[in-house]
């Protein structure tokens, strides 16, 4: 077997961003999912900046992934309210009638 | 040895655990899968030896972000059937851009180098494991010379959280709440009253 390296876990990071892709075009209809795929994708430049920031000895890696840790509570946090006010006027979540609240 | 069968083991369940995100059925499913996601990830993240990033993980992922998740697909009563029509619509394309990302990511993994030279500029260099741990020395250098950064988050999540209390919060009428200043002043004379009534006539 081979050691286990810094390319394994950038394959690892790459195909869960193209999961986290493939995640918002699958369900175009569903805001949850599509939130989730979001959070997948953040997950996955996360792997890649600790990755690097090991491999290349340097902690400012680890700390940009902290920082993108706290922006990804931000935005899961401000999105999910969006889409309790969105319920709460519409009675749905569907992405494709969003484009009726503009003014 | 073991390293290796970790990695393998982690990894499995991580990509099965995001296949199973984007496809399950019902989102209260998404969500645990998620959860089970982000619990395969911190553990990656031990076995690289990040293991302060590895807890936050677990911490702010599972413990609040897919609490919140779940609390939210929980609250809001929608017809789930209805929403995963035309999912094997958008499957081609979806899967058509998936493929050209895929492809594009390991062309640069496969053709890319590190200059040999950039260790030596690191600009927070990983102290030796033996003198500080890793949560020891992220502490040092994200109080320090990335003060301003983590002042950052910080307000961007005091905005966050001014931003979802000020979207989601609405007064409604008709609710019934305390006074305590007008309860407390109640005085005897006006809520309480003596009537007379005759003997025999009923009230």
């Amino acid at each position: 077997m081979v050691e286990v390296g810094l390319s394994h876990y950038l394959t690892v990071a790459a195909i869960l961003f193209t999961l986290g892709v493939f995640g918002i075009f699958l369900n175009r209809k569903n805001v949850i999912i599509i939130l989730m795929s979001v959070e997948l994708i953040l997950l996955a430049v996360n792997i890649n900046l600790v990755a690097f920031s090991i491999h290349l000895n340097d902690l400012a890696g680890q700390v940009f992934a902290l920082l993108i840790l706290a922006i990804a509570a931000a935005e899961a946090a401000i999105g999910l309210a969006i889409i309790v006010v969105y319920f709460r006027n519409r009675g749905s979540i569907a992405v494709e009638d969003i484009n009726l609240m503009k003014g | 040895m073991i390293q290796v069968i970790s990695f393998y083991a982690f990894s499995a369940v991580t990509i099965a655990a995001a296949v199973m995100v984007i496809s399950a059925r019902n989102p209260v499913h998404s969500v645990l899968f998620l959860i089970l996601a982000f619990f395969n990830a911190a553990g990656l993240f031990v076995l690289m030896g990040a293991e302060f990033i590895a807890m936050i993980l677990v911490i702010v992922y599972v413990g609040a972000v897919a609490v919140l998740f779940l609390f939210v697909v929980m609250m809001l009563d929608i017809n789930f059937v209805e929403l995963r029509q035309g999912f094997l619509q958008y499957l081609p394309i979806g899967g058509l851009v998936g493929l050209v990302l895929l492809a594009e990511l390991v062309l640069v993994l496969g053709s890319w180098v590190i200059a040999p030279d950039t260790a030596s500029r690191a600009s927070a260099p990983v102290p030796a494991a033996a003198e500080v741990t890793n949560t020891h020395a992220i502490g040092r250098v994200l109080y320090t010379d990335y003060i301003y950064l983590f002042q950052a988050a910080g307000l961007i999540l005091l905005i966050a959280m001014i931003g979802a209390i000020v979207l989601t919060l609405r007064s409604r009428n008709g609710v019934k709440r305390q006074n305590i200043s007008s309860q407390v002043s109640r005085t005897r004379e006006e809520s309480v009253e003596i009537r007379h009534i005759e003997p025999g006539s009923g009230v």
